[in-house]
């Protein structure tokens, strides 16, 4: 317990004082990124980790809360009533996702949202009159909360690691709360927890509202970080991607989603710069974490680590192996 | 009236070109249940592979037909490598499945950029097939009546194999109850390896089929994939007709859409998709509800 | 680390440049010595240098759908650093080049790194318009002088970007010389008009629209294509009535297009802007292009020794003859050392080393002269070309060849600024169609 506690500080403290010993502004950014992408694999992990529901199509939801805010911002509206009307839109959006998708489990529930994935991206690909098509939506400015200006890198960099460690606490007390129990037993065993009365649908249609509220917030991130929004961030290919960050790292863990986006942000944007067919590499890299950790990165790492101290004692990072079974 | 009729027979050429892509995906999907993402990319290598030998890049020019047979039987080579090596190792997990199959779709599709650069290459139409036919009012390109033939050919022959053969009968049962099959002493490993290779075959046959029409560039395995899996979603995986069925939908969903509602292009493609899954599960002609 | 980091990366650049001849089609084999040259000249050579290297950065696209103009672009550069000796106005180059994906996100993060972490002097690229919208407000803040190529008519318009300089040409400056030819010297009177759904297409068909309409032309109709479309028989099926289509595809569309406008025995001739009869792409086109008519700000017919000596440095380094984005980039170098010249080499001050780049006057380009108009756009010549059967030349079996000149070719055309300027931006409804 205390080395776990003595982890999670140096952690904390590691990302708190990061601007400071991380050198360059360019890295605060990219670390920017992996923030809100890691948010946005905690919200996709509620759903493809602990409901055992693998959705391909939440690049969509990501999206339009991201050309909501842009949407709206280009209005004239202030920032709040962006940011009010995004999380609205977002959460209405998820909503009807939910019901249509929750008719289905397993491959159904694959193939429903990523056709409704493919229902937004080609709204917003072709739907020219309001989403600008290809050439997207371009914003100016980011919020001031308590008149703290977002526009510095290290300030934007706190405001989305605040947000990140909220995200983190939520899915912490949610996946330990007795409805992150009864979420798990209806991915494990649907039909034992029908048979004890707990009403299934729902129970996953409240995983499907937070997985859309995380899912919302990290779209509206992306879009202030990049002061930009187009369709090719809600392709199949995005959707995929943040599947790829939730599975890579290990589906149904708290810290398996934030290595799997620190990967894939790092190897996209970092890597790239060093080698060439960065794109194979990442392929490659899945592939690999398939054959060698088909449980993901951090569950395997644990089962290695236990393997090798397995006599002397658990792990500090057990805490990862959240997995009800 | 030309518009009309240029456009529906288009739209059966490409619905019987969507058919080619489709029916192994339909095949593997409906008995092995497994979401083949690279699927595009298999069509895209058949493409690249086909464009290869008959433009001569090797130095030799090969006959279009022979080297479709070539290209199909190089990719599915490939496709039994994966099915043996990589999926093989995870049956019934669909997260793996999914991580694997889109890792190799991203390898395949930067292999492809390495070997062949980024220049869009056509492929040569086979001689024979370059004039045109006159249908009423309108000209209509040879080669795109040819595929229509094509498609028949090959839909015949995998009906026969399905319905006639003992290969089949395993397949059928395979893809209606996998575990029963295997009670009843089917040996299902060695025909998942045979129906992956075989729809890899397909796709790949499918790429250099539609390499005259429609050229070879990367981005294409990202531009087919969507629409063989909205045909396979909407005819129902496992089931031949429902390839064949939902292959003309989107032929014509694709063509009238994209000249009709050019805005709501892609809403009129995907929602079929949407209201099958919601409405009828299994597809129109499916035989199981994923 | 960052100091060591930059140091690693100059090596790393120019190992990228040896690994990226590699993967241009039949140059596989033949361009590794090339890039082991260009590996060898770039390898960092400290102290010998007595000011600090110019960082050169380059936004491209060399993977995904746009690799074939984006891998071409990396070449001009390449071909520009070898022949000057990786030096610009004396100063030794570090050259840093990449890859966007050609995804608006990726541009940006891709942006960041060069100006954020390897604190480039100037920035070449990107490569197309949505990706250079993603970064527009980023390299204004940043003072960050931007060369591209890439279209966005208004950010040398109406929303004019004072880092921002485009050397080649607005999306619609060579499609209102080539309005004006079809109308005048081809004597067409309705045409049809065909473009990717988005900004590019949009505003290569208003120019052309609005040159061909004020020389007595009419569009009959404007069609449009999601970009990277397969198939173009819906909108084939719609091309009757008139005696001229204007196409402006780029990338794979113009090949696959013309292939399946002459398979459906179309026979109306076919006139483009610079992306659709690209030199680059004449080893790829059939016969069927013979008698495509197009206008660019490039040709590789252009019968001057500094054309010549670049298109053979082409095709010595990479195996391929340059087409309009090897070109681009090749002037961009051309004006970045012209301006850098003028600053005595020095890039401190950004405002008056933004100021030297934007008064470079060049008499002799691989592309004739050129100058820029006080919103940072080019003037030059551009040039209306037939596709023929070559004589053979670069081992071509299409030719462009050069038909009729345009000099001193303004953004505006014939029209005056504050004319042009009053009008909204070529967009998908502006001109509207008129009835013909």
């Amino acid at each position: 317990m205390t080395a776990r506690l003595a982890v999670f500080i140096i952690a904390i403290m590691a990302l708190v004082t990061l601007p400071q010993w991380m050198h360059g502004v360019y890295y605060v950014n990219v670390a920017s990124q992996i923030l809100f992408y890691a948010v946005f694999a905690l919200g996709l992990n509620v759903l493809a980790g602990y409901a055992g529901l693998v959705s391909l199509g939440h690049a969509g939801l990501f999206g339009i809360s991201a050309y909501a805010t842009g949407y709206m911002l280009n209005l004239g509206y202030s920032h709040s009533v962006a940011i009010a009307t995004a999380l609205s839109i977002g959460m209405v959006s998820m909503a009807i996702y939910a019901v249509l998708s929750l008719r289905a489990t397993g491959i159904g529930f694959i193939m429903i949202t990523l056709a409704l994935g493919e229902i937004v991206w080609g709204l917003a690909y072709r739907w020219i009159s309001i989403t600008g098509g290809d050439n997207g939506i371009n914003l100016h400015g980011r919020p001031e909360p308590f008149g703290i200006a977002l526009t510095s890198p290290n300030a934007f960099y706190y405001a989305a690691l605040i947000v990140f460690l909220i995200a983190l606490a939520v899915m912490t007390v949610f996946v330990r709360s007795p409805l992150g129990a009864a979420l798990m037993g209806t991915r494990d065993q649907p039909r034992r927890m029908t048979a004890l009365g707990y009403h299934v649908w729902l129970i996953r249609f409240f995983a499907c509202m937070l997985s859309g509220l995380l899912t919302s917030i990290a779209g509206i991130l992306f879009v202030y970080y990049n002061q930009f929004i187009s369709p090719q961030a809600l392709d199949l290919t995005a959707s995929a991607e943040v599947l790829l960050m939730v599975i890579s790292g290990g589906a149904g863990t708290l810290l398996g989603p934030i290595v799997g986006s620190t990967l894939v942000v790092v190897v996209k944007s970092v890597v790239s710069g060093y080698i060439e067919r960065w794109n194979f590499l990442l392929g490659a890299i899945f592939v690999a974490i398939v054959i060698l950790m088909p449980e993901g990165l951090v569950p395997g790492t644990v089962r290695l680590w236990r393997a090798a101290f397995a006599r002397r004692r658990p792990g500090p990072v057990v805490e990862a192996t959240e997995k009800a079974s | 009236m030309t518009f009309w009729l240029l456009l529906s027979v288009n739209s059966i050429t490409f619905g019987a070109l969507l058919f080619l892509l489709a029916a192994g995906f339909s095949l593997i999907f409906g008995l092995m249940r497994i979401p083949n993402l690279t699927h595009g990319s298999l069509f895209m290598l058949g493409a690249y592979f086909g464009a290869t030998f008959v433009n001569g890049m090797l130095g030799a020019y090969f006959d279009f037909w022979l080297a479709a047979l070539m290209a199909a039987a190089l990719v599915a080579v490939f496709g039994a490598v994966i099915e043996r090596f990589l999926l093989r190792q995870l049956p019934g997990q669909p997260l793996a499945q999914v991580l694997v199959t889109l890792g190799i779709s991203f390898m395949v599709a930067d292999l492809c950029l390495m070997a062949w650069g980024g220049d869009p290459i056509a492929v040569a139409t086979p001689p024979g097939l370059t004039g045109f036919v006159r249908i009423g009012p309108m000209v209509f390109p040879l080669y795109r009546i040819a595929v229509i033939g094509i498609a028949i050919v090959v839909g015949v022959a995998l009906w026969l194999l399905l319905d006639r053969t003992r290969i089949g009968a395993m397949i059928r049962a395979g893809v209606d109850d996998p575990d029963m099959a295997r009670v009843v002493g089917i040996r299902v490993s060695g025909l998942f390896t045979m129906v992956f290779a075989l729809g890899a075959a397909l796709a790949a046959f499918a790429g250099i089929i539609g390499g005259p029409i429609l050229t070879v560039y990367p981005g294409i395995d990202q531009y087919m994939l969507p629409l063989a899996l909205v045909v396979v979603i909407l005819g129902g995986s496992g089931s031949l007709l429902g390839s064949v069925v939902g292959s003309m939908v989107i032929g014509f969903l694709y063509n009238f859409g994209q000249a009709l509602f050019p805005e709501l292009a892609y809403f009129v493609l995907f929602l079929p998709m949407l209201l099958v899954l919601l409405l009828r599960p299994q597809g129109l002609f499916g035989r199981f509800i994923p | 680390m960052s100091r060591k980091d930059t140091r690693t990366r100059n090596v790393t650049a120019s190992g990228k440049a040896a690994a990226s001849n590699k993967l241009t089609r039949r140059g596989f084999m033949a361009a590794s010595a090339a890039g082991a040259a260009a590996a060898a000249f770039n390898f960092p050579t400290p102290a010998l240098a007595q000011s600090a290297p110019f960082k050169l950065g380059l936004l491209t696209v060399k993977t995904g759908p746009l690799a074939q103009g984006g891998i071409q672009m990396e070449q001009g550069v390449i071909t520009w650093l070898k022949a000057h000796d990786y030096k610009m106005a004396g100063r030794k180059v570090d050259f840093i080049s990449a890859d966007t994906g050609g995804k608006p996100a990726g541009t940006k993060t891709k942006a960041q790194e060069l100006v954020e972490r390897d604190k480039v002097d100037v920035i070449l690229g990107p490569l197309a318009a949505f990706e250079l919208l993603a970064i527009t407000d980023y390299v204004r803040d940043h003072k960050i002088p931007t060369l591209s190529l890439a279209g966005a008519d208004d950010i040398t318009q109406r929303r004019p970007n004072p880092y921002f300089l485009r050397p080649s040409a607005s999306s619609s400056q060579a499609m209102q010389p080539m309005g004006h030819y079809a109308a005048t010297e081809m004597g067409k009177k309705k045409a049809i008009s065909i473009d990717f759904d988005f900004a590019f297409g949009y505003e290569q068909q208003g120019g052309f629209q609005a040159a061909f309409e004020k020389d007595g032309g009419c569009v009959l109709n404007k069609l449009w294509a999601p970009l990277g479309t397969p198939d173009y028989t819906p909108y084939l099926a719609q091309m009757t009535g008139c005696d001229v289509i204007c196409q402006g595809f780029a990338g794979s569309g113009p090949i696959a297009f013309m292939k399946q406008y002459a398979n459906f025995g179309l026979k109306f001739p076919v006139v483009t802007g610079e992306t659709g009869g690209d030199d680059a792409l004449l080893h790829a086109f059939g016969d069927e292009a013979v008698g495509m008519i197009n206008c660019a700000p490039y040709t590789l017919d252009l019968e001057t020794d500094t054309n010549k000596k670049f298109a053979q440095a082409m095709v010595k380094n990479f195996n391929t003859v340059p087409g309009f984005y090897a070109a681009g980039l090749y002037v961009n170098c051309d004006i970045v050392d012209a301006g850098l010249k003028a600053t005595d080499g020095k890039t401190d001050d950004k405002e008056k080393f933004m100021a030297a780049l934007k008064a470079v006057k060049l008499k002799d380009t691989p592309r004739g002269p050129i100058s820029f108009d006080h919103l940072g756009n080019v003037v030059g010549s551009f040039y209306i070309r037939r596709i023929e059967k070559a004589k053979n030349d670069y081992g071509l079996k299409l030719w462009n060849k050069t038909v009729k000149t345009y000099d001193n070719v303004s953004q505006f055309w014939t029209w005056p600024e504050k004319e042009f300027l009053s009008h909204p931006v070529y967009s998908r409804n502006y001109p509207a169609l008129k009835k013909c």
